[in-house]
């Protein structure tokens, strides 16, 4: 696979001085769907706000598909789709006309089949001829991605598609995505439920703070989300690890008086009982056992969070 | 150049102005007629004639400029004003179009509209007094060169401002004014020599001027003089137009 949107050390600070972007350098790969997942404020839609053309970087550089976003914007923009995270139609316009616009800004030819299409598979074609006023949240987000698909994009970005959006549209929003990637379109969704991003992704990635903190394989973080690990603290420390305990892979907490072993729950065998076996024949005493399991929730708000 | 871009903001334009046709043809025609009534009768039955013309007839290029110079403005400010104002300017943004086409589509549409305003006014003025365009294509001419530059004034204006009442403030504080007070419904040289000198520093008479030569043959400064100062205002305009794309000045951040 190649990568289609390239992000090589983007920055971004706005007039007032703030800085939203702190150099994020992230390949996009054709045919993926990727997760944007990250807080309020981390700086998702600035990002997809730059590769989109519609804010300014303030250094870096991006391509799409091998054109630059401002040197050769016009190659690369109609290669886009975007469909954002506000709801920002024009009230007295109808559904169709606004559609047929945002076709023809790409620099298309009208092609009414091709828009029907379109709209039916987004269970709009009976609104075809409705004012945008006169349709409610969830519908006005539909229309947003039609237009988002009008002229055929390669890249299609989803803001939030599916904030205030009910349960069952939020599924038909995931099977229009997989259709999508089916044909062949790479999708980038920014989103702030994690279960979301499992259920969608082939890539995982955490933005907090204007920083890229980790972009990993979906099935990959999974695997570490079943992990668990258990801590044992010891009665009296135990600064070399006995060599009959070397195929458990121990290693030391924070103190030579606790270890610590990590093992795969949803293993056949977990080993736990050997290993507390083999403890007590090597004469080391315990005092107290812990275990905890890692989960995305977890990896992400330690990503996340404050740390000193 | 992608065509279909110009075109659709063109037609999309158009679309938004006669989707409302009272609003934007009817009452520019009825305000017209108003202005006949209350400057061609009342004030014409006092000045019969400026400089051998009928006052009723001689107000009608000043009416048509009023009109065309204040839906240019207010037409194109609102076009552009309003995507930005509630956020649909992002698509305009993330197309692949340049300042250029995005430029035409919207001035054009703009210009169209108060062409279009222009003509209907003028035929309007038929049905009020006797009046006969003495140099057509020169009428045309003006007529397309200031619906485009306040078309382009107007798209500035659009752009610059940041809410309603700064959308409203130079078309009321600065156009409407020098409109009145170019001569739209006398003659320059109806005023005291001092005024003379003073409204010579106002565009908009330049504008007028030619305008009523192209109908009568009179003006207040010479039509070459009126030609180059519309041109010069055309050019500027564009230029600006050209800066605040080049610069992304209030549209991207
Ligand atoms: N036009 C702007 N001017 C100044 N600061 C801005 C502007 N737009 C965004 N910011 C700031 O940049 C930061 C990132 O904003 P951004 O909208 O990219 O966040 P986000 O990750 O999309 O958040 P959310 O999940 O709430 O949508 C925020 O702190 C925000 O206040
Ligand atoms: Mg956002």
């Amino acid at each position: 696979m190649s990568a289609i949107v390239s992000i090589d050390n983007l920055t971004k600070t706005y007039d007032g001085g703030f800085q939203a972007l702190k150099g994020v350098t992230l390949d996009i790969e054709e045919g993926e769907i990727l997760s944007l997942l990250g807080p309020n404020g981390a700086g998702k839609t600035t990002l997809i706000s730059i590769i989109c053309g519609i804010t300014n970087p303030s250094t870096g550089r991006v391509t799409v598909g091998g054109h630059d976003i401002i040197s050769d914007f016009r190659a690369a923009r109609r290669l886009l789709g975007l469909v954002p995270q506000e709801i920002n139609l024009q009230p007295l316009e109808r559904v169709m006309n606004t559609v047929r616009f945002t076709r023809g800004l790409f620099g298309q030819r009208p092609d009414d089949a091709y828009l029907e299409k379109i709209l039916t598979q987004l269970s709009l074609w009976d609104k075809r001829d409705a004012q945008i006023n006169a349709l409610s949240g969830g519908m006005k987000r539909r229309v947003l991605i039609a237009k988002a698909l009008s002229h055929n994009p390669r890249v299609l970005f989803l803001d939030e598609p599916t904030a205030g959006v009910d349960v069952e549209l939020r599924k038909d929003m995931w099977e229009t995505v997989r259709e999508l990637q089916a044909e062949g379109v790479t999708i980038i969704l920014t989103t702030h439920y994690i279960e979301e991003a499992e259920a969608m992704s082939d890539r995982i990635g955490v933005i907090a703070k204007g920083e890229l903190m980790l972009v990993e394989e979906k099935t990959a973080l999974m695997n570490r989300m079943g992990q668990k690990r258990m801590r044992i603290d010891l009665q009296v420390p135990l600064p070399e690890i006995p060599s009959s305990l070397a195929q458990y892979n121990l290693s030391h907490g924070e103190t030579p008086s606790s270890l610590v072993y990590d093992y795969d729950a949803k293993g056949e065998r977990t080993g736990i009982t050997r290993l507390l076996n083999d403890l007590s024949a090597a004469g080391i005493v315990l005092r107290d056992v812990q275990t905890s399991q890692s989960s995305l929730e977890d990896i992400f708000v330690s990503l996340v969070e404050d740390r000193p | 150049m992608n065509w279909q871009a110009i075109r659709a903001i063109y037609l999309f334009e158009m679309a938004r102005t006669f989707r409302t046709p009272t609003q934007s043809l009817i009452s520019p025609v009825i305000s017209t007629a108003l202005y006949f009534i209350v400057f061609g009768s009342a004030i014409g039955s006092r000045i019969q004639e400026v400089e051998g013309v009928s006052y009723g007839a001689f107000i009608v290029p000043g009416l048509i400029m009023l009109s065309v110079l204040t839906q240019s403005i207010s037409n194109a400010s609102f076009g552009i004003y309003f995507p930005k104002f509630i956020g649909a300017i992002y698509e305009v943004l993330s197309a692949p179009v340049s300042a250029f086409e995005i430029t035409v589509g919207y001035v054009g549409a703009a210009a169209t509209k108060s062409f279009i305003i222009g003509i209907v006014i003028l035929i309007t003025s038929f049905f009020f007094v006797d009046i006969q365009v003495a140099h057509p294509v020169w009428m045309f001419a003006f007529l397309i060169l200031t619906c485009l530059s306040f078309s382009l004034l107007g798209f500035i204006i659009g752009i610059w401002a940041r809410n309603f009442e700064q959308l409203q403030l130079i078309p009321l504080l600065v156009v409407t004014p020098l409109v009145f007070l170019g001569g739209a419904f006398y003659s320059a040289s109806m005023l005291p020599p001092l005024w003379q000198k003073i409204t010579l520093f106002n565009p908009v008479l330049y504008l007028i001027s030619g305008f009523r030569w192209s109908f009568f043959g009179l003006s207040d400064v010479p039509v070459g003089i009126s030609l180059a100062a519309i041109t010069v205002f055309f050019a500027v305009m564009l230029s600006a137009v050209w800066w605040i794309f080049r610069t992304g000045w209030r549209i991207k951040t």
